[in-house]
Formats: C-alpha cells, sequence, structure tokens
C-alpha cells in the first residue's frame, strides 16, 4: 500500500490523521488555511466585544463579558496550537494576518455599534460558529477534533449570554426592543453569510468534504442555522429580517431570500465596515507587547546562561 | 547491595485513534527508548493503545495540591461561565 492510499484508507474508515502520519502537501496545505482562518476569527472576533467591555450597563454583564472575551482568546490559542502541530510557526501565522494573506471571518468586519450587538453577536454570530464546529468535531484531523471538541463545550455559554441580553431587551422599554430588532436586522445576514458561499461556488468545498476536512456542505450548516433561529426570533417578539422565509413542507425545512454576494464578497475583500480598524488594531496591540517579549527571551538567556555557568 | 534505581518515566497511552493520550502510570528506564519499549510491554499486553508517550517524571512542572484552592479559586466566582447559569424561555432553552 502506497502513503497515499494508506492515508485514503484511513480517511474512509473514519479513522483520524495524526501529525506525525503520512498526509498529501495539499491536505496539509488545506487544513493550515482552514485552521489557521479558524484562530484568527477567533483572536479578531475579541475586538468588537472587547470594544464594549468598559460600557456593558451592569458589573454581571461586564463579568460575563470579559469571560466571553477571555474564552475567544483562549480558543484562538488552541487553534493556533492546533495549525502549529502542521509544521507553521506562530510568527509565520500572525505575518499571514497581518499582510492579509490569511484570512478571518469576515462577519467581524462589521462594526458593533449599541449594547443590543452584544447581545446579537452572542446569539447568532455564536450561534452560527457553533452550528459549524460541532460538525467540525468529527473533522478528519485528530489536533483541530480535539480542539473542536474542547472549544464547543466551553462555548455553550457564549450563545445564551446573548439570546438573554436579547430576551432583556426585547421585554424592556420601546427603545430597548427597537435596539434589539436594529441589531437582529444588521446581524442576521452576516450570520448567515457566515457558512460560506453556495456549495456549487466554494473553491475548496468537494476536496474538503473528500478528505473529510469539513464533514457537512456550508448550504446544509446554512440551514441548520437558519431552521434553528426561527423559533429563537418568535419567543423574543422581533420581526423576522428574511421577508421571504417560508416553511416548506415538502423538504422539511424553512426557505429562505437570498443572500446578498456582492456584499459578501466586498467585504472579504477588504471593503466592510472594518477591515482596516481591525488589522490596524491587531498590528498596534502586537508592537506595544514586543517589549514584553523581548524581557521574556532577555530573561530566558539569562537563565540558561546561568545554568551552563553552575554546570 | 542496592541497586541505583533508574530515572522514572509517566506513560501516556492513546487508546485508539483520535482520542487524547491519557495518564495510565509510570516505570523506571534507562532512557526514553527503553522506556518506550517496557511501557508497550507492561501497559499494552492487551491492545490497549495505538500510540504511547512517555515523559521523564522530573520533566513534568505540576502544581501543588496543597495551593490549589487559592491557584484556582479566580474562577470560584464566576458561574456565568457556565451555560447553566442564564435561564431562558422554555421553547428556546435546548440553545
Amino acid at each position: 500500500m502506497t502513503p497515499e492510499e494508506n492515508f485514503m484508507r484511513k480517511i474512509e474508515a473514519g479513522e483520524k490523521i495524526e501529525p506525525k502520519d503520512w498526509m498529501p502537501d495539499d491536505y496539509r496545505k488545506n487544513l493550515i488555511r482552514q485552521i489557521s482562518q479558524h484562530g484568527h476569527s477567533e483572536i479578531i472576533g475579541m475586538q468588537p466585544e472587547g470594544n464594549w467591555i468598559t460600557r456593558a450597563p451592569s458589573l454581571r454583564r461586564k463579568g460575563i463579558l470579559l469571560s466571553k472575551v477571555q474564552d475567544e482568546g483562549g480558543h484562538g490559542l488552541y487553534l493556533y496550537s492546533a495549525v502549529e502541530t502542521l509544521g507553521i510557526s506562530r510568527n509565520e501565522l500572525i505575518e499571514a494576518l497581518q499582510t492579509g494573506t490569511a484570512k478571518y471571518a469576515s462577519i467581524f468586519n462589521y462594526p458593533a455599534q449599541t449594547w443590543g450587538d452584544m447581545g446579537a453577536i452572542g446569539w447568532l454570530v455564536d450561534g452560527a460558529a457553533i452550528v459549524n464546529q460541532v460538525s467540525l468535531q468529527r473533522t478528519s484531523y485528530g489536533p483541530y477534533a480535539r480542539a473542536m471538541i474542547r472549544i464547543c463545550k466551553e462555548e455553550s455559554f457564549h450563545q445564551r449570554q446573548g439570546y438573554e441580553i436579547m430576551v432583556t431587551l426585547s421585554r424592556g422599554s420601546a427603545a430597548q426592543k427597537a435596539m434589539a430588532q436594529d441589531s437582529l436586522n444588521r446581524f442576521y445576514w452576516p450570520a448567515l453569510m457566515m457558512f460560506g458561499p453556495h456549495d456549487s461556488e466554494s473553491a475548496h468545498s468537494a476536496r474538503s468534504m473528500k478528505w473529510k476536512i469539513k464533514r457537512e456542505t456550508n448550504d446544509d450548516l446554512r440551514q441548520k442555522f437558519v431552521d434553528q433561529t426561527v423559533k429563537q426570533i418568535e419567543v423574543l417578539g422581533l420581526e423576522h429580517p428574511d421577508k421571504d422565509l417560508k416553511w416548506n413542507e415538502e423538504r422539511g425545512h424553512y426557505d429562505f431570500g437570498e443572500i446578498d454576494w456582492d456584499e459578501f464578497y466586498n467585504v472579504i475583500n477588504g471593503n466592510g465596515h472594518a477591515n482596516r480598524q481591525r488589522i490596524e488594531h491587531h498590528v498596534r496591540a502586537h508592537e506595544e507587547g514586543e517589549w514584553v517579549r523581548e524581557a521574556m527571551h532577555a530573561y530566558r538567556d539569562k537563565k540558561r546562561s546561568a545554568k551552563q555557568q553552575a554546570a | 547491595m542496592a541497586t541505583q534505581e533508574l530515572d522514572l518515566y509517566e506513560v501516556f497511552l492513546r487508546s485508539r485513534r483520535g482520542l487524547d493520550h491519557k495518564h495510565v502510570g509510570s516505570l523506571h528506564a534507562e532512557d526514553h527508548e527503553q522506556a518506550l519499549e517496557y511501557a508497550r510491554d507492561v501497559y499494552t499486553r492487551r491492545s490497549e493503545g495505538v500510540s504511547i508517550w512517555v515523559v521523564r517524571s522530573s520533566d513534568i512542572c505540576a502544581s501543588q495540591e496543597d495551593d490549589s484552592d487559592s491557584f484556582f479559586d479566580p474562577s470560584d466566582d464566576k458561574p456565568y461561565r457556565h451555560a447553566m447559569y442564564y435561564e431562558l424561555p422554555k421553547a428556546v432553552d435546548n440553545m
């Protein structure tokens, strides 16, 4: 059996691929692209919510939001560690993010304008991410699958705290309810875009499915999210942003309106409200941390040379 | 005559592909290579594993049990990190 045949045998048998196993170059490249993009999304995703920590309406909400943003940082770390098992370094990853060769989820290029957005982001953006991540718990690359299992477990509170904000606002004053509706309207469609282009348009989908990097298609995952969200909007007593939404008895799913793909590609290609701001902020934070990294290296070197002298 | 003891190694076993390596015990060995072979002989006699890690015990840096109260207490007062902290309307509570 050639290494390639052995690899495909494992994939087809549903076995995981582990870091030291032989794998095709394109499998490795594909994983590096997807996992690093996923990790970058966690890291950049800290910005829109981090922006509201100091303005949270109560100490309770502040503690919750702070914990959520801490989680995103931790999840970025899990994913960077998983992708590093494929032979790429942290410095290369950060460089790719900052120069734009690596992408992150487009949703984070939308600004978080109101407190209602903290509700909508937790509920819809994390909700969509969870649908995707639950599916990825069965991805073929071992370290990625294990990171997903841990992340899903930790993230279960993210969506619930967002929805709780929405419940509070939608049961509040007319102005609060309007704020909830406005946040829903602005984040609903971008949340649907998070699943990526239609399967027929997706550049990486077919091969990722064959290699079981992805286990369900973009369109199937999106449908799941659309279906689960209908009841949630109804319970809030808000208006559904999709006027074409209709239950399809035959399919057993909701039919829904077409996504504005021009907007999707426009934001991916750098023209969203906050693309430049997000990367500039990342670069600035990274540069401002340089002295800390330098100090850590100096301390390590000092300890090493002390050890050598003692020996 | 007491023989000098060999270094202690901790043994971690992956029982099935895709799972984490789990700590199963320890053994004495001369070096990593020997520890791996001993671990195979001692811990996988019934095909319990598909992969073994061995780590010299002295290379493991562990938190102190005695300090665990103060070491872990930062998360004691953050119940909101758990999903069940949030009470949602019944109709959507399976979120």
